[in-house]
């Protein structure tokens, strides 16, 4: 750029003295001008860049996310759009002991619900012994019949959780959703770290920043541990709903990390014998694990939705069988659901006689009669979402919604109640973000990732989603999100 | 790691797809250039390219009264129709697409620039003046692509299959191309006979063929050279004889070629026994007829053996 079009902005350093969080918890700096620990030399090394050399960086990155084809699919006005992925430079630091805890907290609470769900396709002890309520599973449509007595290798039905945490002003870590049906955005958080290792290198090489790279390798050895057939080579696949899922990008990403082959439900065939085949070059080939991408009810339409096209008729067949281990396994979803999620505690409780590390949202159930006149009494103050939806689809909002809308929400509780439940807004932490006028607190969410099969495995860090509007809360990158590449920094104890 | 039939057939088709471009382009810039050396009286227009690329039923359904600018529509840009050079870039894009893990990532790049550049600049049909350097750009493209494929691919099974897509569509254009050149020439229409040397080099042309046949017959361009050297030569890529000998190769490298090798061989067999002297229009013309048609069976002994659902379950 020519020194004529530089304005006193542009060659003005950034002064980490204004930067101001306000009321909320800032996950780089304590206060105006301290950095918190673990985040010392990423503010100085920022203090001593100029806004424009800062913008430079964004901008280079944004090339690479470009060349590099990171792309996610948005379905908008009856077409798919590929859109270049958001990732914004400044990343968000996680001291490691910090995280030794929310690792642990994230493994007790995976073990637990993959208790849950296994007593629920057998012996339902929980119900017998009332913690849980028949009623909520009974009624849940995640509770798939046909999965009843199935015995999933190691008696793990979730194998891979994305779950999201997200910090109060106090600083406290909550979890606000289990997310065991299929969970995305892991080659995103891989692919953060690509990108930003070269645009940071200096930090890299100078701070004791954890790597992610591990996670394809430990999600294949995960995969392969499932393998009904034991051998040194198990066939293990992706499938894929196809080329306009809006995740298809992290579909063909992972299979091309774990070099297996990305299939879609036509590649695929149930024999007499009831196994499962690929149709390859070299004729059928017997496939024994499959990382499945597609819904539970779309997997089979033999056994659920008749329609189905993205399915393989039999898949359900070959699985009861145990020729061939799906992941997650079907009916896992029985877990991810909001109002199961209130008990959370108490299954974690019942299951391993301990108390939970990482604390839930406090959670009103509208089934519940008390609970549902308090939700509606009080929806300036909360927010309110349906039991089954992902992505931030269909949920309220109180305290930034219009009057008709809370008029509207209530209508919709009252007729299901089943399906809504109530949280307080809990403020997410803020991380300094790069937006138009510099530097500005923008506030953010964490996904990690947490692999259970023979063994245990969660992503150092995860991936940070982060609300690029300002003040908002909503981090999804289908409704204007963006990323943050996360570090989880310094030696665990 | 083992190749889906799903993805070898995409592959397949991305290699013809991306020749069918090509051929049509070059087809198609030469051919402008010939209908500006000839005379109206010589009874050579636009359509004849329609014969070669053999829709003339597509073309007449589409347009039932069609004016002077519908043929290079036609040909060039119609989404209608599957063969012009915009439809058959839009069928290389999504069969590279949706197979993107096997290729280099640098082809998925090119194919997508190709592709967006042919959907602007050939909106509409295509004007006399930009004609050429519009086809000229498309015919780089294509071959920009062939290359990195070449130099930048495993020759692994996926890409014995660019090969295959490759060589059959050559040789079906080839074929093609001689036929229809040889219904206008050999048939010797009057009007024609004073130009039948600018033709006949139209013809080389449009196979990328003349500065190699100079270079192989040195001597005046005559018609049974011409065949001889189009059809039967052993070391010029877009000769017919060539195309079945790189078909055969790959076939060779994959499982279970035996069906298609067959189908090779009486190609091969049918050009071993061509013999210029004693063929006069109507005989090549049954001749090039079988060899379409083996071509046809060759193409379903590969589908059945790698691609047909059927055949694997």
């Amino acid at each position: 750029m020519l020194a004529g079009h530089l304005t006193t902005a542009d060659i003005m350093k950034i002064d980490w003295n204004k930067y101001d969080p306000g009321a909320f918890y800032d996950e780089l700096i304590r206060e105006p001008g301290k950095a918190r620990q673990g985040a010392a030399a990423l503010i100085r090394h920022l203090a001593g860049l100029e806004e424009i050399q800062l913008r430079e960086r964004q901008s280079d990155l944004e090339r690479a996310i470009l060349e590099m084809g990171i792309t996610f699919t948005v379905y908008s006005e009856g077409e798919n759009i590929d859109r270049a992925w958001p990732l914004d430079i400044i990343p968000r630091i996680i001291p490691a002991r910090q995280w030794t805890r929310i690792r642990e907290g994230l493994e007790q609470r995976l073990t637990a619900l993959n208790l849950f769900i296994d007593d629920l396709y057998h012996e339902q002890k929980i119900l017998a012994d009332r913690v849980v309520p028949r009623e909520i599973i009974e009624s849940s449509p995640n509770f798939l019949e046909p999965c009843r007595g199935v015995r999933p290798p190691f008696g793990v039905w979730a194998n891979i959780c994305g779950t999201d945490l997200i910090r109060d002003s106090d600083g406290t870590v909550y979890v606000l959703e289990d997310n065991l049906r299929v969970p995305s955005g892991v080659s995103y958080m891989l692919e953060n770290r690509v990108v930003t290792k070269q645009v940071f290198p200096e930090l890299f090489a100078s701070s004791e920043i954890h790597s992610v790279g591990d996670y394809t390798s430990d999600l294949f050895d995960m995969l392969a541990s499932l393998s009904p057939r034991p051998s040194d080579y198990p066939e293990v696949v992706v499938l894929t709903p196809g080329i306009y899922n809006s995740a298809y990008f992290e579909h063909a990403y992972l299979a091309q990390g774990m070099g297996v082959e990305l299939v879609e439900g036509a590649d695929l065939v149930v024999r007499d014998d009831d196994c499962v085949y690929m149709r390859t070059i070299d004729g059928l080939e017997r496939v024994d694990v499959i990382y499945r991408r597609i819904n539970d009810t779309f997997l089979d339409p033999e056994a659920f939705e008749p329609d189905s096209v993205l399915g393989v008729p039999g898949l359900m067949r070959a699985w009861k069988a145990g020729n061939v281990a799906l992941a997650n396994a079907p009916g896992a979803g029985v877990a991810d659901d909001k109002v199961v999620y209130a008990y959370v505690p108490e299954i974690i409780r019942y299951y391993l006689d301990q108390n939970p590390i990482l604390p839930n949202v406090p959670t009103y159930l509208c089934s519940d009669q008390k609970s549902r006149e308090h939700v509606i009494a009080h929806l300036d103050e909360l927010v309110v979402k349906p039991a089954n939806e992902s992505g931030g689809y269909g949920m309220l909002v109180g305290p930034q919604a219009t009057r008709k809308a809370r008029r509207e929400f209530a209508g919709l509780i009252e007729k299901n109640p089943r399906n809504y439940i109530g949280q307080p807004l809990i403020s997410l932490s803020t991380v300094p973000s790069v937006v138009d006028g510099g530097i500005e607190p923008r506030h953010v969410d964490l996904r990690p990732f947490i692999l259970q099969g023979e063994r245990m495995a969660v992503t150092s860090g995860g991936l940070t989603r982060v609300a690029m509007r300002k003040g908002s809360f909503v981090v999804n990158s289908s409704q204007g999100g963006g990323s943050k590449d996360t570090w989880i920094v310094g030696r665990e104890r | 790691m083992s190749l889906l039939s799903r993805v070898a057939e995409r592959t397949y088709w991305s290699a013809r797809y991306l020749e069918r471009a090509e051929n049509s382009a070059r087809l198609i810039s030469v051919y402008g250039n010939l209908l500006l050396d000839l005379p109206e009286e010589a009874g050579v227009g636009w359509d004849t390219l329609i014969d070669i690329s053999g829709n003339a039923n597509l073309y007449r359904e589409i347009y039932p009264m069609p004016n002077a600018r519908s043929p290079m529509r036609f040909l060039v840009s119609d989404t209608n129709n599957p063969s012009s050079i915009r439809a058959s870039l839009r069928m290389v894009r999504e069969n590279i697409r949706t197979t993107r893990d096997i290729f280099p990532s640098e082809a998925w790049r090119n194919v997508n620039e190709l592709y967006l550049f042919s959907k602007d600049s050939l909106r509409g049909g295509i004007s006399d003046r930009r004609r050429h350097e519009v086809l000229s750009r498309i015919v780089a493209g294509c071959q920009q692509i062939n290359g990195m494929l070449a130099a930048n691919m495993s020759h692994g099974p996926a890409y014995q299959f660019v090969r295959m897509g490759r060589n059959v569509e050559r040789a079906d254009m080839t074929t093609r191309v001689m036929d229809v050149a040889t219904a206008a020439l050999l048939k010797g229409s009057d009007e024609l006979t004073p130009y039948t040397n600018t033709v006949w080099m139209a013809v080389l042309r449009s196979l990328s063929a003349y500065q190699m046949y100079r270079q192989y017959v040195r001597r005046r361009v005559v018609p049974e050279d011409v065949l001889a050297f189009v059809l039967t030569d052993e070391q010029f890529p877009r000769a017919l004889r060539y195309c079945l000998e790189q078909l055969e190769t790959a076939l060779r490298k994959l499982p279970r070629p035996e069906d298609a090798l067959r189908a090779v061989a009486r190609l091969q067999r049918q050009v071993d026994e061509l013999d210029f002297n004693r063929l006069d229009h109507s005989g090549l013309h049954e001749w090039i007829d079988m060899v379409q048609l083996e071509l046809g069976v060759t193409h379903m002994a590969i589908y059945r053996t790698w691609f047909g659902l059927e055949s694997a379950a």
